[in-house]
């Protein structure tokens, strides 16, 4: 009886870690990569130096910053400080739990997946909020604020564009969503929509052009400004493993997941998990290009764009695809 | 069984320890903090039961959104907790009365006999993929016998969401807005505009 309980958690801890390490190196190579291609974008060189071609740089940035010290400064509130920066890295590995990198290889295939992940996302802004108040400085509390609102506005038309998606599945398994693409990609009957969500995708993981929560020409660097050392590599290493989350999510969404773009012989007998793999770079490299290329929205711009062109467009959008589907009779079973 | 119920001990024991703190605690955020924490031991009730949809819903409505609004207010309102707790014995009664009231009701649920009725069928420990899921089957009885109900409760909301936005709209005069529609039809023709200047006057 012990033993059996005891085999469970072994083999439970082994899932857990095979996704988990997978997902802390490919944390540190995308590091190396956005530096490399922003370096690309502008004509610099990037890092060189650690390495052939610097590829080892992210993993000698980790150790510096581990070896240094770790400040808190006296006016924070400790306990909440020292807990913000854990709670974004444990909900940013979180939502891997349900991720299907290929079929069957999921660590839990529940039936709601898709809200499971849409819940982690959400909670992702307690750990901004949390340091910002922590801090007790005005910098990260300002930083803190612009977040709580940036990431509530910008999850309702996430929400909208998830259900645009279950309308067309009738599931919200994440592995029945990816089966659903077998003939179409979502990609192209609701592209409206997959810009929509990678626009807001943005917003969620506080990327450029959408970084106002560590906006460094107006709040230094916002909720994490007071944080160092340890604390500030598990801010680092959340917000680009929920980075990564997220592109996997629009994934599974709206690239068809592990599918290959056609089912014809020299492409599907690539296995499932490099095609994965392939999609999710190519929308961590459109994450890194828009850093790239766009300038910082403001403020009041980035509230306008969620609430009074995204919520009504992706709302009609929802009201537009289920009226097509009752219609023409293609509602799932 | 052994992991079902010590994960059932878990959650619920930190849910009850949280909902103690939330209202111990000295400060209102810790107060707030403690709030999602048994909100979130809640939702991990929710699963135990296999109601994994409510428990998502639990996690995205209450914690995603209400609390972190809550959070957000609690944080900006610059509240004297002195004077907040002068008014605490002035309520203790009305809230003692409700808990006794509370506690009475659950005690006889707990007691009658529930051979006959729902709570006694076997549940699922955890959600099976391949039954039929409760997701749909609440949809399917919210939208077919509760239809008007469910209509209602929409309506209820929409009704205290125009409340709450008349009470909240002010229109101050002096406002600079940007209207981007006007600035984006902005053409030469219309932003330049071309004049004979005498030399030596000026416009």
């Amino acid at each position: 009886m012990t033993y059996e309980i005891l085999i469970t958690g072994l083999i439970i801890i082994a899932q857990i870690l095979a996704v988990v390490v997978p997902v802390l190196i490919s944390v540190a190579f995308l590091v190396y990569a956005e530096r490399k291609v922003l370096a690309l974008i502008q004509l610099r060189r990037g890092p060189n130096i650690v390495g052939p071609f610097g590829i080892l740089q992210s993993f000698a940035d980790a150790l510096k910053l581990i070896t240094k010290e770790n400040i808190i400064p006296s006016g924070s509130n400790k306990i909440v400080f020292i807990l913000a920066p854990i709670i974004t890295m444990v909900l940013s590995l979180a939502g891997w739990a349900v991720i299907p990198f290929a079929p069957g290889w999921v660590v839990s295939d529940i039936n709601v997946g898709i809200m499971y992940l849409f819940a982690v996302s959400s909670l992702g802004v307690y750990g901004i909020i949390m340091a910002g108040w922590a801090s007790n400085s005005q910098y990260p509390f300002l930083g803190a604020l612009r977040s709580a609102a940036q990431m509530v506005s910008y999850e309702v038309s996430i929400g909208f564009v998830i259900i645009t998606v279950l309308l067309c599945v009738g599931s919200l398994n994440l592995s029945k969503i990816v089966l659903a693409q077998q003939t179409v990609w979502f990609a192209i009957p609701l592209l409206p929509m997959f810009i929509i969500f990678f626009i807001s995708a943005l917003a969620e993981t506080n990327r450029l052009p959408f970084d106002l929560p560590e906006d460094e020409s107006t709040l230094v660097a916002g909720f994490f400004t007071e944080y160092s050392s340890a604390s500030f590599v598990l801010f680092f290493l959340g917000e680009y493993a929920s980075m990564i989350l997220m592109s996997s999510m629009t994934v599974i969404l709206f690239l068809g997941g592990w599918l290959p773009p056609f089912d014809v012989y020299p492409l599907n007998v690539v296995p499932g998990v490099i095609w994965f793999t392939v999609k999710v770079i190519f929308i961590l490299f459109l994450f890194i290009w828009v850093r790239g290329t766009f300038p910082r929205y403001r403020y009041d711009q980035l509230m306008r764009l969620g609430w009074k062109v995204f919520l009504p467009f992706s709302l009609f959008w929802v009201v537009a695809t289920s009226g097509f589907l009752v219609y023409f009779d293609m509602l799932p079973n | 069984m052994v992991l079902y119920s010590l994960t059932f001990y878990l959650f619920s024991s930190v849910a009850v320890l949280s909902a103690l703190m939330v209202i111990s605690a000295k400060n209102p955020v810790h107060s707030v903090l403690f709030l999602i924490l048994s909100f979130v031991n809640a939702s991990g009730l929710f699963v135990l039961l296999g109601a994994e949809f409510l428990a998502m819903i639990l996690v995205v409505v209450y914690v995603g959104a209400v609390a972190v609004l809550f959070l957000f207010v609690v944080m900006m309102l610059d509240i004297n907790f002195v004077k907040l707790r002068e008014g605490f014995l002035q309520y203790l009664p009305f809230g003692a009365l409700l808990g006794i009231v509370l506690v009475i009701e659950l005690g006889i649920l707990f007691l009658t006999d529930r051979s006959s009725n729902i709570y006694n069928n076997q549940t699922p420990l955890q959600p099976i993929v391949n039954e039929v899921e409760n997701t749909k089957m609440i949809g399917q009885i919210l939208y077919t016998e509760y239809f008007y109900l469910f209509q209602i409760c929409g309506i209820i909301l929409l009704v205290a969401m125009i409340g709450s936005i008349t009470l909240t709209l002010r229109d101050k005069g002096g406002v600079k807005r940007q209207n981007i529609d006007s600035q984006n039809t902005v053409d030469a023709s219309t932003a330049i505009e071309k004049k004979k200047v005498k030399i030596g006057e000026g416009i």
